[in-house]
C-alpha cells in the first residue's frame, strides 16, 4: 500500500468577487502518493493554482481539509504553516520568482537561512544543488537578470531543493520557456522524481502529460476525472 | 562601504546593505534626515553645556562657603557675633573680613594710574584659605606690605617690590594672589589685602566690627543646617544678619541651564521627528515594492520574524551609518565653530558635551527604528499568497 504524501478532503475555496462568490475549488478531493508525478491540468480560471497553492501551505480552503504528511494544515499556526513549507516542500515558479539582489548561489543559500545553516555548509550545498540543476558553474555568480530564463528556472529548481523537501511544487514551470528549454526542466523535474521526490506540476500544456503518472483534471474548480 | 568579514557571511546583513544600495538615492536622502537630527539634537546639547560651563567657569566657588552679612540698618558684624559663629559644629573655618573701597594710585613714568579697588584686612592664614599666591610672599604683620589680586597687578601692570600709593600712603607689593574669577564671597582678583596695622592706618575711623564673615564648612551636605545654627544663634531675638550659601546660586544656575539644554534639545529632537518620519516613509515604500520578494521569501520558508528581523536590521544599519556620520559631523563642526568664532574649543571635549554626542547618536539609532518598526511589522504580516501575486 503506497503512503498518501497529500490528501486533498472535499476542499472548497470561495472567493468573493463585488457580490458574487466565485467557486475555485469545488469540494475537491484527492489522494497523491509518495514518489508521484502528478501534473494538474486544466484551462486558465479552472482551480489548478489555487489547488496547489494549498498544497504549498500558502492559501487555506474555505471548508474541507488538507493534510501533508498526515498533518491537517488548518490546524497549524503561521508559525506551523512556515516550518511545514520550509523542511517539506519546494516551490518552483512560472515567473522563476528570484530575489533580484542575490547570485544564482545566494538565491538557493535563502531557504537555508531560514532553517539556520552555517554559511559554509549551506554555500557548499548550493554549489551542489546547482550542479544538479545543470547550471553551468560559471553562472553561479550571476545575478538572476544575467541569466537566461532556462538557467533562471535552473537556479529555482536549486532553490527549492535546498531543504531536501518532500514534495516538489510547480506552477507552469515552463510556462515562461520555449519548448526545448521547458523539456529540458520536465526532464530534470523527472530525474528528481526518479531519485524519490513527489512532483507535482500545474499545467495547461498537455504535452507535460507525457512525464507524469498521475492526472488531475479541473475543470471549473471541480475534479473532472482522475485516472491512477 | 565594506562589512567586515563576520557580517559578510551573515545573509540578512548582506542583504539589507544591497537593499538600501539598490536604492541608493532614496537611502542617502533618509540618511541625510537621520544625520541632520542627530547634528540638531547634539549640538544643541553641545551648545546649552558649552553655555553652562563658561558661566560655571567664571564662578570659582565651589558652593561650600555661608556668607554671613549684616542686615541693613546694622552697621557691621561684632566679635561676640564671630565667637557664636565659631560655635557652630561643622564648621571648616570662619573668616571675618573687613573691606573698605578706595582709589589707588601707581606713578608710572610721569603719570599716574588710578584704578578702584577692594582693601581688605583678612588674617594671613585666613587669606591663603580663600586665594593661593602666583608669585612672592604674604604681607608681614604690623608692615606697609599688601598683597593684590591678579586682575590689580595686570591692569596696572604691578611687579613685586614696587609701590603703590593708597590715600597718600604707599603701600609696597610683595605678593600677587592667582586668578580665581568671580566669587560670592570675596572679589580676591581685585582686591588689595594688607595688614591689620596698615589699614587701621587707612581707614582710622573704621567700625568696630567686620563687613562680612565667610564660613567655609568642613561638609557640603550640612551646609544647610550650619546656615540654620548661625541664624538661630544669632538672630535669636531681633534679625541682625543674613546667611547666605554660595552654592544656592550654582544650584540654582545648574537647574536652568539644564532646562535650557533640555529646549534647545527638545527643539532638536524636532528635527529628528521629522527624519523618524521621513524613515517610516522610505521603508513603507521599500515593503511595498518588495512586497513579491517578500512572498517569495516566504514561499521559501521565512517566517514572520524572519521577515522582521531583515526590514529592522535594513532600519537599524541606515541608522547606525546616518547616526555614525551625523556624530562625526558635531564632532567636526563644532570645533570648527568654536575654534573660528570662540577661539576655544575646550567645552566641547569635556565629558559633558560628548554625553550629548552619544546622545544623539543613540536617538538617531533609535529613531530608525522606531521608523522602520511599522513597515516591517506590516511586511511580516503580509500573507504570502498576496506578496506572491503582487505586480
Amino acid at each position: 500500500m503506497p503512503e498518501t504524501i497529500a490528501d486533498i478532503r472535499k476542499v472548497t475555496k470561495i472567493y468573493t468577487l463585488g457580490e458574487n462568490k466565485i467557486y475555485a475549488l469545488n469540494k475537491v478531493s484527492a489522494k497523491i502518493e509518495k514518489g508521484d508525478f502528478v501534473t494538474i491540468m486544466g484551462s486558465s480560471g479552472s482551480g489548478k493554482s489555487t489547488l496547489l497553492n494549498m498544497l504549498g501551505c500558502l492559501d487555506l480552503p474555505t471548508s474541507g481539509k488538507v493534510l501533508i504528511n498526515n498533518t491537517d494544515l488548518s490546524k497549524l499556526d503561521d508559525e506551523g504553516l512556515t516550518s511545514l513549507r520550509r523542511n517539506n516542500i519546494g516551490f518552483i515558479f512560472q515567473q522563476f520568482n528570484l530575489i533580484q539582489t542575490l547570485t544564482a548561489v545566494e538565491n538557493v543559500e535563502i531557504p537555508m537561512i531560514f532553517n539556520g545553516a552555517s554559511p559554509g555548509k549551506r554555500r557548499k550545498r548550493a554549489l551542489k544543488l546547482l550542479q544538479r540543476a545543470q547550471l553551468p558553474p560559471e553562472y553561479a555568480d550571476h545575478k538572476p537578470n544575467e541569466l537566461s530564463g532556462g538557467q533562471q528556472q535552473r537556479v529555482a529548481i536549486a532553490r527549492a531543493l535546498a531543504n531536501n523537501p518532500t514534495i516538489l511544487l510547480a506552477d507552469e514551470p515552463t510556462g515562461n520557456l520555449d519548448s526545448k528549454t521547458g523539456h529540458g526542466v520536465m526532464e530534470l523535474l523527472r530525474e528528481l522524481n526518479q531519485a524519490g521526490t513527489t512532483v507535482i506540476v500545474v499545467t495547461h500544456d498537455p504535452r507535460m502529460e507525457e512525464y507524469s503518472r498521475t492526472t488531475i483534471r479541473l475543470q471549473d474548480g471541480e475534479v473532472v476525472n482522475e485516472n491512477p | 562601504m565594506r562589512i567586515p568579514d563576520p557580517l559578510k557571511n551573515n545573509m540578512y546583513a548582506e542583504l539589507a546593505r544591497r537593499n538600501l544600495k539598490r536604492q541608493a538615492v532614496r537611502t542617502v536622502l533618509a540618511a541625510i534626515g537621520i544625520i541632520i537630527g542627530v547634528i540638531a539634537i547634539s549640538s544643541m546639547g553641545i551648545l546649552g553645556n558649552s553655555l553652562k560651563l563658561s558661566v560655571t567657569d567664571s564662578f570659582s566657588d565651589i558652593g561650600d562657603k555661608i556668607i554671613v552679612s549684616p542686615v541693613p540698618g546694622e552697621d557691621f558684624i561684632t566679635d561676640k557675633q564671630v565667637d557664636q559663629i565659631k560655635k557652630v559644629s561643622n564648621i571648616e573655618s570662619v573668616i571675618p573680613v573687613i573691606s573698605g573701597g578706595e582709589i589707588v594710585e601707581y606713578k608710572k613714568g610721569g603719570t599716574t594710574i588710578q584704578y578702584y579697588v577692594a582693601v581688605y584686612d583678612i588674617k594671613k592664614d585666613d587669606l591663603d584659605k580663600l586665594a593661593d599666591l602666583q608669585e612672592g610672599r604674604h604681607f608681614k604683620p604690623g608692615s606697609t606690605e599688601c598683597v593684590v589680586g591678579s586682575s590689580i597687578a595686570k591692569n596696572l601692570d604691578l611687579k613685586l617690590g614696587q609701590k603703590i600709593e593708597i590715600d597718600g600712603s604707599n603701600l609696597r607689593v610683595v605678593g600677587i594672589l592667582k586668578e580665581r574669577g568671580l566669587g560670592f564671597d570675596i572679589n580676591t582678583d581685585s582686591g588689595v589685602f594688607t595688614s591689620s596695622e596698615m589699614y587701621g592706618k587707612l581707614y582710622p575711623d573704621a567700625d568696630e566690627g567686620y563687613g562680612t564673615v565667610i564660613v567655609i564648612v568642613k561638609d557640603i551636605d550640612k551646609i544647610d543646617s550650619v546656615m540654620k545654627d548661625i541664624k538661630e544663634r544669632i538672630n535669636k531675638k531681633d534679625e541682625l544678619v543674613t546667611v547666605f550659601a554660595t552654592n544656592s546660586i550654582t544650584e540654582s544656575l545648574d537647574s536652568v541651564f539644564k532646562s535650557i539644554s533640555l529646549f534647545l534639545m527638545g527643539i532638536g529632537s524636532i528635527s529628528l521627528l521629522v527624519a523618524g518620519v521621513s524613515i517610516l516613509n522610505v521603508m513603507l515604500m521599500s515593503t511595498m515594492e518588495r512586497t513579491k520578494e517578500i512572498g517569495i521569501m516566504k514561499a521559501v520558508g521565512a517566517s514572520r520574524r524572519d521577515i522582521l528581523k531583515m526590514f529592522l536590521l535594513e532600519a537599524l544599519f541606515l541608522g547606525v551609518i546616518a547616526s555614525t556620520a551625523g556624530a562625526i559631523l558635531t564632532i567636526g563642526g563644532s570645533y570648527l565653530i568654536m575654534s573660528l568664532l570662540v577661539k576655544n574649543t575646550s567645552y566641547l571635549f569635556t565629558l559633558s558635551s560628548m554625553f550629548y554626542v552619544v546622545e544623539g547618536f543613540f536617538f538617531g539609532i533609535a529613531t530608525s527604528l522606531l521608523g522602520g518598526m511599522y513597515p516591517a511589522w506590516k511586511a511580516s504580516m503580509m500573507r504570502p499568497l498576496d506578496a506572491l501575486r503582487y505586480e
